[in-house]
This record gives C-alpha cells, structure tokens and sequence, in this order.
C-alpha cells in the first residue's frame, strides 16, 4: 500500500491519558496495573484507566452512555484529537471522512448488569435498557461518528483481539478505492466481567502482574484502553502530522486457520501476517527497528511469537511487550501499541519488557528487558486474536 | 467507484432454501411461501466441532460454500470479509446467565466462541485456509457495510473475496430489545473487475458501488417481488434481497442501501 499519514493520534490505558503521561510511564518503568477488584473479581491484575466512572458523554449522547462508549468519548478528547478531525472535516467534508473501529466485547458490561437486574417474573431485561445504544457492536462506530460529526461509510471490526489492529486493513481499502478521503480508525474495550471471568475459566490469567517473555510467566493481566488515529493519504496532502513524517507504511494480515483459541503450533499465521505487512510496505526485514510484541505473557502465545519473530527477522531486531504496564486491552490492544510505537520512533527509544527476571531461555529473538535509546524509525506492531487472527501493522517516518 | 463481478452468490432464509432454488421466487416465476430456513451441519467441520456448530455457524457456512463451489474456485482461495449485526446470541445469553447466577463461573468453550469472528474461524478452519479474514458488524445497515467493505477489499486487492453475512434471532430476554425475526444469510464470491478471473466461472452479475453523503429513501432499496419484499426487515442479512433478486433475473438494477450516515450507492449489469 502507499503510506497512510497519521494526521492525529490519541491513546488512553491504565498508564495515563494521552501521549506525555504515557511516555513517562515507559521512560520511567511505571506500571499501571494493579490486584483485581473489578465486577466481583477479585482475582488477578488489572490495568483499569482512572476516571472511567466520573466521566460524562455529550449530553446529546447520553442515550450511548456505558463504559466502553465513555473510554472512546475520553479518547476522543485527549491530545487535541477531536479538534484535529475538525479540521480535516472542514478541510474534506464530513461525508469523506470514514470510521473504521475495533472492539470485541463493545458495551456487554451494561448488559452484563441488565441481566443483573432482569424482571424476576417475566425474565425480561430493564425497561431503560438501551441494546443498540451500548452492547450492539454498531455502538462504538455510530458513537465516534455522531461525537465527531462525520457522516462518511461507518463500521464496527470485532475480530477479538486483533480487533483494532485489523481496521487499519480495512480502512486502507477504503481510501485506496476512493470511498473515503480519510478514516479515524482505532476502538476501544472496556473492563468487563465477561472478559475477566473468561479468561480466568480457560486458565490464562496470571495471579500477579503480567510478565510477557519471563520464563515464569504465567498468563494475562487485563486491560482496558481506546485509542484512535486519524489516516490521510500522503499523495493527496502533505500537512503535518502527529509526529513528523509519522505514516503506516505497512498492514498485514493472515488466519491461523488452526484453533479458536490456541497459537498456531509453528506459528506459521503470525508469520505470514509479518511478511504481509512487510510485502505491503515494500520493506525488507532489515528495515525494521524494533518490533513491538503482542506478548500477551501466556506460556503458549509468547512462546509462538518468539518462533515468528525469529523465522522473519532473526535474532538481530530488538522486540518487547508493553503488556507489562498497560495489561492486555483486548480489541484495543492494536492502537494503544500503535500509539506506543509512534512514542518509540519519536523518541528513539525501545521500552524493555517490565518486569521480567529471566527471558525465556528457549527463546531465540532479541528480547529486550530494560529500556534503551536506539535509532528507531520503523516498528512493526503485532496483534493476534482469539480464533487465529493475525495481524501487522508497520509505523515509521517518511521524512 | 467500486467495480466488482460476482462470481458465485447463495441465500438461505424462510422459503429460500439455496440459490437453486430460490431464483424462481427471486424472479417472480414462482410465489414465495414459508418454509423455515433449515441448513445442514457442516460438512467441512470435524465431527466433534459440526455437532457443536450453532445456527449461526451453520447458516454462514452453507451458504460460503454454495457460493464459493459456484463461482468454481477452490473452497481455500478467497479472502474473506463476514458480516453480522447480532452475533451469536445463544453463547451470549448462555454466558451472561451463567454470570447472573450466584457462583458467576463461565464456560471456557462457550467464552472462546462468544468472539464475533468465531464464525469466520470456523471457516477458514474448515477450508484449511490462511487467507485474511475480517468480521464486520453494523447494526441493521450490517449488509451495506460488508457489501461496501468487501467490494473495496476485492478491487483493491485484486483477489477472489468471499462475502458472508448472516444473522438469527437471539434468545429472550435479548431479542426483545433487538428483534430478528427468521434467519438469514446471503454470500457472493466478489472478483476484481480489472483482473482476469482464470479458472473462474464468468460473471453472473457486475456491480458498481460507490458510498455518498445523505441516507436513502426507505423503500427506494426494497425487494420488488412480493414475498422477498415481506422479508426485507425481519432480519439485516436480508436486505440483501435487492440485489440477489437483479442476480437471479440477469437484469440491471440500481438502488442505494442506507449506511450510517449516508447511503451506499448499487448499480447492478448483467
């Protein structure tokens, strides 16, 4: 594909709100996760994002209130990022700017407390209770689209954990083919029962903070998060960008074609979705300077990813995982460590895996474990998804 | 503008059991009546999955792979772009039940296939495929936006692309808030208009799509023969039947699906 620039960018987790915090965060090794005490779990860690509960949607949107659609609204609204697609609207029109967002569990926590409260003879759910509003995967796309005032193509991508990794795929096609001038992508997932009561029945929550790449590692610390990116084709504007010259050069995308939720075995799906990207972005592997991790920090998925990043780089690129501070955000892991990356190529730096006392032995990619100041002009970031979905986004500066 | 062909469609949903048999009812040759929409265990799934496999699945997977044998390809070769508007409401509400209850513990089978890609998981497993595969979900405009996603995918891409949309209704107490009336699901295997399409079968239908500000008229996008017609809001997969119903006749057509904000725009040539 041709470079789309990242006319804009904002990220939220349980390190901070928007781009200062969340590089101090990382500079300085602090963590954002902390012991369960979310919907009845008190079990495991979390990275939950400070201020969820006490922050107000539009009232024109309050029928949208829940969670999720709160995260994405407190997104929108950090680092100028609904400010910048304004002026791309009044630049474009609002019938040309497009939404392309991922989530994979979208509002369910307010049907989670709906179901709570259903009507103790009829069964039925609350009266009050908006589904379109704020389960219905529509939820998070109609919510961006009517807070930023656009009117272009919209849509929800809900492909689990490769969720908001997998619409920069989909947003790429639609600006190729002219059906959008430009497209806010990114998505937001939320705290919720569901996703920390699943995870802890399939065994995979790790009883203390996450340590992606140890080799005592012993499952996810979850996460929430919403980030989104505001994509412009470069050959149709030169303005300026949200780090200088800061483009996608690069998607790809694969299934493992395997299991509904367990790595393929010689990891041949995130492979193929690395060299995809690569392949897109006309880059050769030595091109790449670091590579952020999907590191979830479960023994299986780790483990599968070392196999890959070795098989397409080998053990000369450094890699690590940002699980470590922000815990695994589900759907919005994508653009938050996209997010992450744009921080690592503006300041030239690699943040080391936290927490880690040993790599994994068997490991044969270059694991980084502490923080380093390097050259850092292209990153790729990988997301992998229940049901062997991969996906690769490569970030760099084209000046 | 989007130019695609079409290569390979299929529909199942009341009184439309196939595409075999469904383009008489499309083309008016024959009247339509109720017949509830029954599809298969999949074949293509190993037995413990295909007796696991739900409607949702079974639905999908029917009509992919009547589609994709039609326009003659092997079943592994196109990318694949899915679409639904509800998910798979009976893991859903099986999950949220078992949350509600006291003990709150949840099955791990269940969790894993409550992700809103499992039925494009299903598939590609099926079909031993390593292709991409996205799953896409927009509420009752669900149609247009796969349709649109899928046909910029295919002509961008310049590859073979299934598109696979299909929905049921969910249990109560969630289908009273979110009303599915029958199950539905539509596929069409998309080429690149530009691009030779080999081995492949010619066209059945060429499609120009593009997307514009305003929404459409309701109705201006409604099915015209009488018994697709009284389909067309009881489930967002079958807003689909416009378009099927221009394939079935080899005739041109022009319409526009609401979606979002704005309207997809759907011209249809022989």
């Amino acid at each position: 594909m041709r470079p789309l620039a990242i006319r804009a960018l904002s990220a939220i987790s349980a390190i901070g709100r928007g781009a200062e915090p969340m590089f101090d965060a990382l500079s300085n090794r602090r963590g954002g996760l902390s012991p369960c005490d979310f919907a009845g779990v008190t079990s495991g860690w979390i990275g939950r994002v400070p201020g969820v509960e006490s922050h107000a949607v539009p009232p024109r949107l309050a029928h949208f209130d829940c969670r999720n659609n709160r995260l994405a609204d407190m997104a929108l609204h950090t680092d100028g990022f609904a400010a910048r697609v304004a002026e791309a609207r009044a630049r474009l029109g609002a019938d040309r700017i497009g939404v392309v967002v991922g989530t994979s569990t979208s509002g369910v926590g307010a049907l989670e407390d709906a179901y709570v409260a259903r009507d103790p003879v009829s069964g039925a759910l609350p009266p009050d209770f908006d589904f379109v509003h704020t389960h219905d995967l529509s939820s998070l796309a109609s919510y961006v689209r009517e807070a930023l005032d656009l009117a272009g193509p919209a849509l929800t991508v809900s492909a689990a954990c490769a969720s908001s990794a997998r619409c920069f795929v989909d947003a790429a096609h639609f600006i190729e083919t002219g059906v959008c001038d430009a497209v806010v992508v990114g998505g937001a997932d939320s705290l919720c029962g569901m996703t920390l009561r699943g995870f802890a029945s399939l065994g995979l929550v790790s009883p203390r903070a996450c340590r992606p790449c140890d080799t005592a590692r012993d499952g996810v610390s979850i996460g929430e998060a919403a980030g989104f990116a505001l994509l412009e084709p470069l050959w149709t504007n030169s303005g300026r960008t949200a780090v200088p010259g800061l483009a996608v050069l690069g998607t790809g995308s694969s299934s493992d074609a395997h299991h509904m939720s367990a790595p393929h075995p010689e990891a041949l799906g995130a492979v193929l979705a690395m060299r995809a990207a690569l392949a897109d972005a006309g880059l050769a592997p030595e091109a790449i300077d670091y590579v952020n991790l999907h590191g979830t920090g479960t023994r299986a998925n780790d483990a599968m990813e070392d196999r890959a990043v070795m098989t397409v780089f080998g053990s000369g690129v450094p890699g690590s995982a940002t699980k470590g501070w922000t815990g695994h955000t589900m759907g919005s892991s994508g653009i938050l460590e996209l997010a992450i990356s744009a921080l690592c190529i503006e300041h030239d730096m690699v943040p080391g895996c936290l927490a880690v006392d040993e790599v994994d032995p068997s490991f044969e990619a270059l694991v980084v474990t502490v923080n380093e100041h390097r050259t850092v002009r292209r990153v790729i970031s990988n997301s992998f998804g229940f049901g062997g979905i991969n996906c690769s986004l490569i970030l760099g500066r084209t000046s | 503008m989007i130019r695609v062909n079409v290569l390979g469609v299929s529909v199942l949903g009341p009184g439309l059991p196939g595409w075999v048999d469904s383009v008489p009812i499309l083309t008016g040759v024959q009247d339509w009546t109720y017949a509830e929409a029954i599809p298969p265990p999949p074949a293509l799934l190993p037995a413990n999955e295909r007796r696991r496999a739900g409607l949702l699945i079974r639905l999908a997977m029917a009509v992919a792979e009547e589609a994709v044998a039609m326009a003659g390809i092997p079943l592994n070769v196109p990318r694949g772009v899915f679409a639904c508007s509800n998910g798979d409401g009976v893991v859903l509400d099986a999950i949220l039940r078992s949350m509600a209850a006291p003990e709150g513990q949840i099955s791990p089978t269940l969790f894993h296939n409550s992700v809103h890609n499992a039925v494009a998981a299903n598939w590609m497993i099926g079909v031993g495929s390593m292709r991409p595969a996205t799953s896409i979900g927009m509420h009752d405009d669900t149609f247009a936006a796969g349709l649109l996603k899928a046909a910029a995918e295919a002509a961008h891409e310049g590859e073979m692309l299934l598109f696979c949309t299909y929905d049921a209704p969910m249990p109560e107490p969630l289908n009273a808030k979110r009303v599915t009336a029958f199950p539905f699901a539509v596929a069409l295997v998309m080429a690149p208009a530009d691009v030779p399409s080999g081995e492949a079968r010619p066209p059945l239908a060429r499609l120009t799509l593009r997307y514009a500000g305003g929404r459409s008229e309701p109705e201006a996008w409604f099915p015209k023969m009488p018994g697709p017609r009284s389909l067309v809001t009881g489930n967002p997969a079958a807003r689909g039947l416009r378009l099927l119903e221009a394939i079935a006749s080899g005739s041109a057509d022009r319409f526009a699906l609401p979606l979002a904000g704005g309207r997809v725009e759907v011209e249809v040539t022989p």
